[in-house]
């Protein structure tokens, strides 16, 4: 499909599907190619239809992150001329996300037919940054041929990023801080004076201050599975309809997060990881919850070694409370809410006594 | 100080005869069992990947056998092998042993930091010690290959079943016990002349090729993957391992130490499936798969743990490859939970599916594709 010969009238829709690193990067990516001309559709909120399609393509023993990605792409095939599906091998120097993450493309071209169709630059930090720029090029050369113009709209994109990063810290979810973050997409970033950052240290100083009279409740997990309601089965939305604080791993500072990491006698290689375990960390050495609640995702690798660093912590420090849920496709909302509401009432009475 | 280090495969005859050599004492963990798995079940994280779990059962029984130090692999992602070292350590010190933990890291081409790990590990030693200890270290690795290789030729044509695994297990002991460089030539020479030397069937067709590529431990590790080499070379099929220790000593430890840099040949294989490294072996598996293709191979079996992250990238590719190159490909998975009975049902499916594809071919010719 080449767009290009036909000027810049004729459109291109890119479709972003609704999963995996949407809740980290979305507001980056949609500017990058909207700037470049293109209509960035998203696929819908992961639905049971969404999820069965996914668990249809993908091989019984992928986790359901990757089946519920499959599903979103799956479901962009008709909509969108293009879908974004990068080979996402690292965000940062010396670190992976995952090896799920590094063969995502080859993965959903075995699965459905979609070649021609993605839009698949590798995205690798882990040593430097000149491959990277040549990707960047690479992808914007689908839109256009001017260098200039696609090093615009990647340097805009890199503004509207830091803005929602500020916004996540300042304690909004992905959803509003990506709307936020993307309003005023005419120009108006230009000028982000980080007015976000400020909002966001303010706010980290009743983050990191600790509980006060309400519940407030640590959460640990992947950002595509606390933040996909369908996935994780609302808990995020149930334990605040309950009354309780929610604090995300997103909305500690990189700084607080790298500073507890650094407690292991090992570099920890993920990103994802390294969050998650730090958060944890900083949630039971500061006691700034009452509770942590770790959400993870059946036959998750990194989970399987992570989540044992931070139990095995966690009973070493002794006082706050953890618990952990693993979720697949199978699992049983009942199940989940009761676990849910015991541990809340576990987490009140400990509190009034 | 005793040391001792985890199974996998035939690796303890080489690397025990390493560490003997710069006079260290070693103390093996007893042979992989179902006590070994159940140990190290009980012991660790519910969805750790196998691996690490019989890992911990092998540490215990060798604890208890009066090892106190252990010698471990490192590593620096993406997989989770790199991170098996620190967990190992932790659960086992949950257990209230006492012992100390060698964590090797890859010398990324840097040979100082590795070398100044070893020299804490082995205190002092001529350098001419060291240097016959690395030579039948490496003599063992590559004559046990040379007799797997032969081996698995041997076994599809035997002509008493069980013949070729006896004198194996039989050779393997004399190479174990062999502890100059001349006396492991000898005993692997007089192995293969005995392997060459078991009466085998000579009129029928050639056995069906199956190549086995996957995980590394689950592929060299038979007391894991149920025995998969033996029982297809029972089942008549000559097996093609995609991993012998040698070539990966070559590839990973030699070349990551000298930074050896040069365009790796699976990933042109595999290009048109997997187009980058996906950790571990996830790689190598398509690449070889494609190999086997291209090499007229009927068949090929995938091998991996439950959970096993990079082989999940390989298995969701392989049935593109499958379809396109027309070759039979197989996925098992193992767990703590997988039995012989499963096994051997799914492989006797599998040959009886080659074989009647053979017959196919040879009859209608080569356009004529089946796929799992
Ligand atoms: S990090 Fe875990 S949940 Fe995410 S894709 Fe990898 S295995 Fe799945
Ligand atoms: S390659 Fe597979 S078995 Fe090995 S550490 Fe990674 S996930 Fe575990």
């Amino acid at each position: 499909m080449d767009m290009q010969a036909h000027g810049v009238d004729l459109y291109m829709t890119v479709g972003i599907p609704r999963a995996l690193l949407y809740y980290y990067y979305y507001p980056m990516w949609a500017t990058f190619f909207k700037e470049l001309g293109a209509d960035v559709v998203v696929s819908r909120e992961t639905n049971k239809g969404l999820l069965d399609q996914g668990v249809r393509l993908a091989v019984d023993e992928a986790c359901m992150p990757v089946k519920v990605f499959f599903g979103h792409v799956a479901s962009l095939l008709d909509s969108a001329d293009r879908i974004f599906v990068p080979r996402l091998v690292s965000v940062e120097r010396r670190a992976f996300i995952c090896p799920k993450f590094m063969g995502l493309p080859d993965m959903i071209r075995a699965a459905m037919p979609a070649d021609g169709r993605l839009i698949d630059p590798c995205i690798d930090l882990s040593k430097n940054e000149r491959e990277f720029h040549s990707e960047i090029m690479r992808t914007g050369s689908i839109f256009t041929r001017s260098r200039v113009a696609i090093h615009k709209a990647y340097q805009k994109s890199k503004v509207v990023l830091r803005r929602f990063k500020d916004l996540l810290v300042a304690g909004n979810m992905p959803e509003s801080a990506i709307s936020l973050s993307l309003a005023g997409h005419d120009g108006a970033y230009e000028g982000y004076t980080g007015e976000f950052g400020e909002v966001a240290a303010a706010n980290q100083d009743a983050i990191l201050s600790g509980p006060d009279d309400t519940i407030s409740v640590g959460i640990l997990g992947h950002p595509y599975l606390i933040y996909d309601s369908y996935a994780s089965m609302s808990i995020l939305s149930r334990l605040r309809d309950a009354g309780c604080r929610v604090i995300t791993c997103d909305m500690l500072p990189d700084e607080v997060v790298e500073k507890e990491a650094q407690n292991l006698p090992r570099w920890l290689f993920w990103t994802l990881g390294r969050r998650i375990l730090g958060a944890a960390f900083h949630f039971l050495h500061s006691r700034s919850v009452d509770g942590c609640l770790h959400i993870t995702a059946f036959g998750c690798g990194l989970d399987s070694i992570v989540g044992e660093l931070i139990e095995r912590e966690a009973k070493r420090s002794g006082d706050i409370p953890l618990m952990s849920i693993t979720l697949d496709e199978h699992t049983g909302e009942a199940g989940v809410v009761t676990r849910v509401e015991a541990f809340m009432d576990m987490l009140r009475r400990r509190k009034s006594a | 100080m005793k040391l001792t280090f985890a199974h996998m495969g035939h690796l303890y005859i080489p690397i025990g005869a390493l560490f003997r050599h710069l006079g260290l004492e070693v103390v093996l963990p007893p042979p992989s069992s179902k006590r070994t798995l159940s140990l190290g079940c009980q012991n660790s994280p519910e969805f750790a990947c196998l691996p690490l779990k019989v890992n911990v059962g092998n540490y215990i029984e060798a604890i208890e056998r009066g090892a106190d130090t252990i010698v471990m692999a490192g590593g620096i992602g993406p997989c989770r092998f790199g991170f098996y070292g620190e967990v190992e350590r932790e659960i086992l010190q949950g257990l209230g042993y006492e012992f100390t933990m060698f964590i090797i890291d890859p010398p990324q081409g840097k040979i100082g930091p590795l070398l100044k790990q070893l020299g804490s590990l082995v205190g002092p030693v001529k350098p001419r010690d060291v240097i016959y200890a690395l030579r039948l270290c490496w003599e063992k690795v590559t004559g046990i290959d040379r007799l797997n290789r032969l081996a698995v030729k041997v076994r599809p044509r035997e002509v008493t079943r069980g013949e070729t695994t006896r004198t194996m297990t039989d050779i393997l002991a004399e190479v174990d016990r062999a502890e100059t460089i001349d006396a492991t030539r000898a005993a692997v020479n007089r192995g293969l002349s005995r392997l060459a030397g078991i009466p085998q069937r000579q009129d029928g067709p050639p056995p069906p090729r199956v190549g086995l590529v996957g995980e590394i431990y689950v592929v060299l590790e038979p007391f894991v993957n149920l025995e998969v080499e033996t029982r297809l070379g029972e089942l008549g099929c000559e097996v093609e391992r995609s991993i012998y220790l040698s070539d990966w000593i070559r590839r990973h430890v030699i070349g990551d130490i000298f930074r050896i840099l040069r365009p790796d040949p699976l990933l042109s294989l595999a290009r048109p499936y997997l187009g980058h490294f996906v950790g571990g072996h996830g790689l190598d598996t398509v690449a070889h798969t494609v190999e086997y293709a291209r090499r007229g191979f009927d068949g090929v079996i995938q091998v991996m743990p439950f959970t096993c992250m990079p082989e999940i990238v390989a298995e969701s590719i392989l049935p593109r490859v499958s379809k396109e190159l027309g070759i039979p490909v197989m996925t098992l998975v193992f767990d703590e939970h997988s039995s012989d009975v499963g096994v051997i049902t799914r492989l006797e499916a599998f040959t009886d599916l080659i074989m009647q594809r053979r017959v196919r071919l040879g009859e209608i010719g080569e356009c004529a594709v089946t796929s799992v």
